[in-house]
């Protein structure tokens, strides 16, 4: 663990580049992915775009939330899985043999599908991905626990009760946390894997909305079982199939002139 | 429809514990249930019967009726006439039963008996002491023949002494040194196969501590007192070869699959969201167990330390070969220590049966019982208060 600090490992291409200059910050090419013999993802190749939120849609099994997984090594947990093929993250291949996972991590954030905030205070879950990265000042840590909650819209919610635990909160206020807690370390990109399937239409929307406002400082990737969801807030959408990626373009493109008959069934709900 | 399902639902849960309504609906079932429920309050009935049956052996101590010095006044046995059939009784230490068996002339010759072994004594001016009283219990005494007072459990001496304290000192020591050594070996060892090894590692480790738990007591206290004390004294070069820490080190090896199994459960229950989520933000495998799932883990192991704290106390056999058995006052680990459990295992058989050292032995047997069960009353509180802090009830 270095004891860098965190602003000058962070780059963020959004923020040194012009507003509306979305160049292509993660470049897959013929990425496989194998659960012991059985092939889960199959010759994805793909190129997603910085300050964009990207979609991942497709029925379930497809293999979204895997492909997802594979941007901040999280498949590493799981035994017998094997990957062939490249993924670069701003020009650097992540499996590479010498890439510290740990920091990959950092600048890849994730949110899960259940909300899953440490049984510890709220003000503990995000300073302790803090502490962790070398943050020792505790107003410094202060500072951006605060920051953090006030960009996940949770600030006005919980500035009375920082030092309670985590566990007393609502479903949603709970996923706002984990977004918190994904964003407090300022990450370049920030992986969701159906952040709101848990969760009823109205913390839905807050999340969202978030999403939407997130937009500005960070790539988002989200996995998402509902097609409005994806319609409403993504920029591109990717739509897989059974393994595969079958169709990659803008949202509306997808979404209005979809350019693969599956696609086209998928969206208007033919199957899936 | 409905309103007629809530109905039965209403009347199968009438009278006590549903009794009226439900045997009839499903009989079978019915009749598991209170089988169970009567296992269960008799397993209950059972510990308290035995609590029971241990504090009447020793009530004669807590009532303070018991009195060793009683037997140690001689009367002559041309008296024998001047006392009540009682006093008579209480001077001879005999029980009921076996003072109405005998008849005046076997008396009488007990009484001279009595009377030769009185003249032989050598006189003591600790002779007419009561020393099953509290104060001789637990507080220090200048007993004949020490410059100053003293805290000496001593039963089979002319002048018996009952004092705890060196007892309780062993039992503790031993129990220290168990939990030092094992607690954080078993910990240490529950959070690698829970949380790092890999599954392989798992299959093999997991068991393998488990076994220990399946070696006999009698076998580890004979392991520690030939291997283990041989090789701790070239390690620290102490004078007494059996010790505080040869039973206490011998002690742990037993109570570690103890600790080790519920630690591991515990640790294995916490959600693998978390460890997830701590490695989402960029912790390593190790940080997310030690910083993460430990601290969720807490109450569970705790519950384990608890639980492996009552076994080490209870546990006999290690201690009564390994410790040495001396009892004697002393904080330092290397010196011979003698605990409550060895006490009533090597001396009850050789007590007089319903005598002053039998309802002693009995009385520090309670302590213990006291000792177990107030810690584990305390552990369950501590586990009740972590458990309601990590879901958030409380602050």
């Amino acid at each position: 663990m270095t004891d860098t600090p965190l602003k000058t490992v962070i780059s963020r291409p959004g923020a040194t580049s012009a507003a509306g200059d979305h160049r292509d910050l993660i470049h897959v090419r013929d990425l496989s992915l194998y659960y012991g013999a059985s092939k889960a993802l199959k010759n994805i190749s793909i190129s997603l775009k910085g300050n964009l939120v990207t979609a991942f849609i497709g029925p379930s099994g497809c293999g979204k939330s895997t492909f997802l997984r594979c941007f901040n090594r999280m498949n590493d947990l799981i035994d017998h899985v094997k990957i062939t093929g490249l993924i670069e993250i701003g020009g650097q291949d992540i499996n590479h043999r010498e890439v510290d996972v740990i920091e990959l991590r950092k600048k890849v954030g994730m949110v899960f599908q259940r909300s899953n905030p440490f049984p510890k205070s709220i003000f503990e879950n995000i300073a302790y991905g803090l502490r962790l990265h070398g943050m020792k000042a505790k107003s410094e840590v202060e500072g951006v626990v605060e920051q953090s909650l006030k960009a996940s819209a949770l600030w006005d919610e919980v500035k009375d009760r920082l030092h309670s635990s985590a566990l007393g909160l609502s479903g949603g206020q709970q996923q706002r946390l984990c977004i918190a807690r994904a964003i407090a370390i300022k990450p370049e990109i920030l992986l969701m894997d159906e952040p709101a399937s848990a969760l009823d239409p109205i913390a839905t929307s807050k999340i969202e909305e978030l999403i939407l406002e997130l937009k500005r400082d960070f790539t988002i990737v989200i996995v998402t079982h509902n097609m409005q969801q994806a319609a409403r807030i993504s920029d591109y959408t990717a739509f897989f199939y059974i393994g595969e990626l079958i169709e990659y373009d803008s949202t509306v493109k997808v979404f209005t002139n979809p350019g693969r008959k599956q696609t086209e069934d998928y969206v208007t709900g033919r199957f899936g | 429809m409905q309103e007629t399902a809530n109905n039965l639902e209403a009347k199968r849960s009438i009278g006590w514990m549903g009794l009226s309504r439900g045997h009839k609906a499903r009989p079978l079932e019915w009749l598991i249930e209170k089988g169970i429920f009567l296992v269960a309050i008799s397993a209950i009935l059972v510990v308290f019967l035995i609590f029971l049956f241990v504090l009447r052996e020793a009530w004669p101590i807590f009532s303070g009726k018991a009195n060793s010095a009683a037997a140690r006044k001689v009367i002559p046995a041309d008296q024998i006439d001047k006392l009540t059939p009682a006093q008579l009784q209480a001077y001879l230490e005999l029980t009921p039963d076996e003072f109405n068996k005998k008849d005046k002339e076997t008396l009488k010759l007990l009484m001279e008996v009595k009377e030769e072994a009185g003249k032989e004594a050598v006189p003591d001016k600790d002779e007419a002491l009561n020393t099953t009283e509290w104060k001789y219990i637990l507080k220090p005494y200048a007993w004949t023949g020490y410059s100053k007072p003293e805290y000496i459990w001593q039963p089979i001496s002319n002048i018996k002494k009952y004092n705890i304290i060196p007892l309780i000192i062993g039992s503790l020591k031993t129990t220290l040194v168990a939990l030092l050594f094992s607690v954080p070996l078993s910990i240490a060892a529950a959070i690698y196969v829970s949380q790092l090894a890999n599954p392989k590692v798992k299959e093999w480790v997991k068991p393998a501590i488990e076994m220990l738990s399946g070696i006999p007591s009698v076998v580890m206290g004979v392991f520690a007192l030939l291997v283990l004390a041989t090789f701790l004294q070239t390690i620290f070069h102490y004078n007494s070869r059996l010790n505080a820490l040869v039973a206490g080190v011998a002690l742990g090896l037993a109570i570690v699959p103890v600790i080790f199994s519920i630690a591991e459960d515990a640790l294995t229950s916490v959600p693998r969201s978390y460890v997830q989520a701590a490695l989402a933000v960029g912790s390593s495998k190790w940080q997310a167990a030690w910083q993460v799932v430990l601290p969720a883990a807490l109450p569970g192991v705790f519950a384990a330390v608890i639980l492996g704290f009552g076994r080490a106390i209870g546990e006999t056999m290690i201690v009564l070969l390994a410790s040495g058995n001396a009892s004697i006052m002393s904080a330092s680990i290397f010196d011979s220590t003698r605990s409550i459990t060895s006490t009533i295992a090597a001396e009850l058989a050789e007590a007089v049966f319903g005598g002053h050292h039998y309802g002693m032995l009995f009385m520090i047997g309670t302590l213990l019982f006291g000792v177990t069960f107030v810690s584990n009353l305390m552990g369950e509180y501590i586990m009740y208060r972590l458990k309601s802090r990590l879901e958030g009830k409380q602050k």
